[in-house]
């Protein structure tokens, strides 16, 4: 039994430094490719503060938060997708087919909509103030489904079709709420709801991090108690878990961490949901290893997309939720066709 | 026995022909409000007497009037198309904007728009409906080839996963052309933009797609009872199938053509029929057909009234009052399998 714990701590050592590496490689990739051209060379005399300012005004203040905030947001994502898919038990759950993504960005789009007038909503306070929104929002739709799913607890594939229901009633009131701001505000939102890492600057980071450097370690906290729940609520309670209390702070830690993503980067949806499938080929389904390898492996996507939305179609800049649906859709056909 | 089934089929004949005959007064309604409203002398006159120098006269005949039609038509066609595609699947969440069609239709008509923006309205509808055909049969291909069958929640995943990826290529095209504005209306639905020329395409599609879904509309009702039992009956199948997926794609292709994506009439207005009419789909179809009309005339003026001046898009209306249903449908239907 020691040996092939030993040998899997090994690969996931392993796995873990590849991520990294190719996370840093693909790092330096994005900071060089833009519409301005800045060479691996100036990128890096750049980074020590040996640039022109023109190429520090571009890589410090347009592409490096742009980019850290994809690997912020494309972790965090994935980490709500692996604990979503852990407690309900269901492998096609993700915050944006369950309406969580849609909750938030109603909550923000009735943010903008009554404050755009009052506050600056670049300003560090909005800023600040809209994860909070975010998560209100993810909360109540959260609760929302949760409630109207439960029949005597709570059957996975009642909860997809309530989730694929709620997600069309919240898009709906989305369009009203968007066809009553004033055109400008109404192009920002759309493009945002379609999945943008939009006004990338340092403020979304610094507001995002905490968030996600409390919540993702939280949850591989909770890894052990995520494998019991996963083995059902009998095994679990005999294994000592709460499970009705261990499942709440669960959800209520998933929901966060959608709802936190989405006020930085709009609705990027199935990206919660394929990354954790990826994890879980190459790692198997022991959480405390799942988690880990989700966070990188969403990052690096997010940052990936991020690029190929930039540049595939330069001048026009796709939304990175767009370039996310595209990629990670035939895979999610694909778990359709496989799964029971 | 027979006294019974008599007197059901006079009060159900009664209850489409009351239908029927609220239609009109729906259609003068929904002409005599708006921006600036039309009393019902004005409106009657219109019709009767044009007089093209009364600017009330060329409101009611050029705006108005095609509108108030359109919406009915659309309604039919949409409710209608659902209603066959749930006999025939035997699937109570199967519906034209479940199942993706509305944004095949509208990733067909952004390619064109794009790349032969010289396209003729009649080439468009023709595009159209080509883009619902292809949504259907992926979503059909997806959902059958899963190892456990076409289940109502496969159904409906592999109708989110299908349109979400269609939409997106759709945004991606637009972005890079700048069709947003156009793309926004094709995806939020509305009727705004409707003139005889719709009322004329919807008209001569519509009769089609009708006509089909009548003419087998009974074989429909033996089809809802499982291919097998269907079979056993002497029943041909393949051709019903192949039928009503042809009439499920002119009605659907059609109303998208015309009025954008309008989200879970055909899902809902069918389930009201089943309701009321009971099982045989010789009295569904119909029954879907008018009440999907006066459903949407009045989901229109709705749209119009919440936020005046401003229009709201029809389909965010129809979606407010379908997801509730959805609901209740995923829950009592969904759960038990």
């Amino acid at each position: 039994m020691r040996m092939p714990k030993f040998i899997k701590q090994r690969t996931f050592l392993f796995i873990i430094i590849l991520l990294v590496v190719f996370i840093i490689g693909w790092f330096f990739i994005s900071l060089a490719t833009g519409t301005i051209q800045i060479s691996p060379r100036d990128v890096l005399k750049t980074l020590f503060l040996n640039g022109t300012d023109r190429q520090e005004l571009v890589l410090f203040d347009f592409r490096l938060p742009g980019i850290i905030l994809a690997i912020l947001i494309g972790s965090g994502l994935a980490v709500s997708g692996v604990i979503l898919q852990g407690i309900t038990k269901n492998e096609l759950a993700d915050p944006g087919i369950l309406g969580i993504n849609t909750g938030a960005g109603l909550a923000i789009v009735i943010f903008l909509f009554f404050f755009r007038g009052i506050l600056d909503t670049t300003s560090p306070f909005s800023v600040y103030m809209m994860p909070l929104f975010a998560l209100t929002g993810a909360l109540a739709a959260a609760i929302l489904i949760y409630v109207l799913a439960w029949n005597k607890g709570i059957n996975p594939i009642r909860l997809v079709l309530v989730g694929i229901g709620i997600n069309a009633g919240f898009s709906a009131a989305l369009v009203i709420f968007q066809l009553k701001m004033d055109p400008q505000d109404y192009r920002q939102a759309t493009v945002w709801l379609m999945g943008d890492i939009w006004s990338a600057n340092w403020a979304f980071v610094f507001a995002l991090l905490p968030w996600i450097l409390i919540l993702i370690p939280f949850a591989w906290h909770k890894a052990r108690t995520l494998n019991a729940l996963n083995l059902g609520d009998s095994v679990a309670s005999g294994l000592g878990s709460k499970v009705e209390k261990d499942r709440l702070i669960l959800l209520f830690t998933a929901v966060a961490l959608a709802g936190a993503s989405v006020a930085a980067g709009g609705g990027i949806a199935f990206l919660g949901l394929v990354v954790p499938h990826i994890a879980r080929k190459i790692i198997g389904p022991m959480h405390q290893y799942v988690i880990p390898i989700s966070a990188l492996i969403g990052a690096l996507l997010l940052m990936v997309a991020d690029t190929v939305g930039k540049n595939i179609m330069a001048p026009t800049e796709i939304p990175i939720g767009i370039v996310v649906s595209i990629l990670s859709i035939p895979y999610f056909i694909y778990l359709l066709i496989k799964t029971k | 026995m027979i006294s019974i089934i008599n007197h059901s089929k006079i009060l159900k004949t009664t209850i489409i022909a009351v239908v029927c005959f609220s239609l009109p007064f729906a259609i003068i309604f929904s002409i005599s409000y708006g921006a600036v409203d039309i009393d019902f002398a004005t409106i009657w006159g219109a019709i009767i007497h044009f007089n093209p120098d009364a600017t009330s006269h060329q409101v009611i005949q050029e705006l108005r009037l095609p509108r108030a039609i359109a919406a009915a038509l659309v309604g039919a066609c949409l409710a209608v198309s659902g209603a066959i595609m749930q006999g025939m699947t035997r699937n109570p969440l199967a519906s034209p904007s479940i199942m993706g069609v509305t944004d095949g239709a509208a990733f067909a008509l952004v390619l064109m728009l794009a790349f032969f923006p010289a396209m003729s309205n009649t080439g468009l509808t023709a595009a159209s409906l080509i883009g619902a055909g292809i949504a259907v049969v992926l979503v059909f291909m997806v959902g059958s080839m899963s190892t456990s069958g076409l289940t109502p929640v496969k159904l409906a995943l592999a109708g989110v996963a299908i349109g979400t990826l269609l939409r997106s290529v759709s945004s991606l095209i637009s972005l890079h052309f700048q069709l947003e504005k156009e793309m926004g209306f094709w995806l939020a639905g509305g009727l705004a933009g409707t003139n005889w020329q719709s009322v004329k395409i919807l008209l001569i599609l519509g009769a089609i797609g009708l006509f089909l879904a009548f003419a087998i509309a009974g074989s429909i009702t033996t089809l809802s009872l499982g291919d097998d039992i269907a079979t056993s009956l002497g029943q041909n199948n393949l051709l019903v199938k192949i039928i009503g997926i042809f009439s499920v794609l002119i009605l659907t292709g059609a109303a998208v053509s015309i009025a954008g994506a309008i989200g879970f009439l055909g899902l809902i207005v069918p389930h009201i029929t089943r309701f009321i009419m009971g099982t045989d789909y010789r009295w569904i179809v119909p029954a879907s057909a008018v009440f999907g009309a006066l459903l949407l005339i009045l989901s229109d003026v709705t749209a119009r009234m919440i936020n005046a001046p401003f229009e709201t898009p029809v389909g965010a209306i129809t979606s407010l009052i379908g997801v509730p249903f959805f609901l209740y449908l995923a829950r009592s239907s969904g759960g038990g399998k």
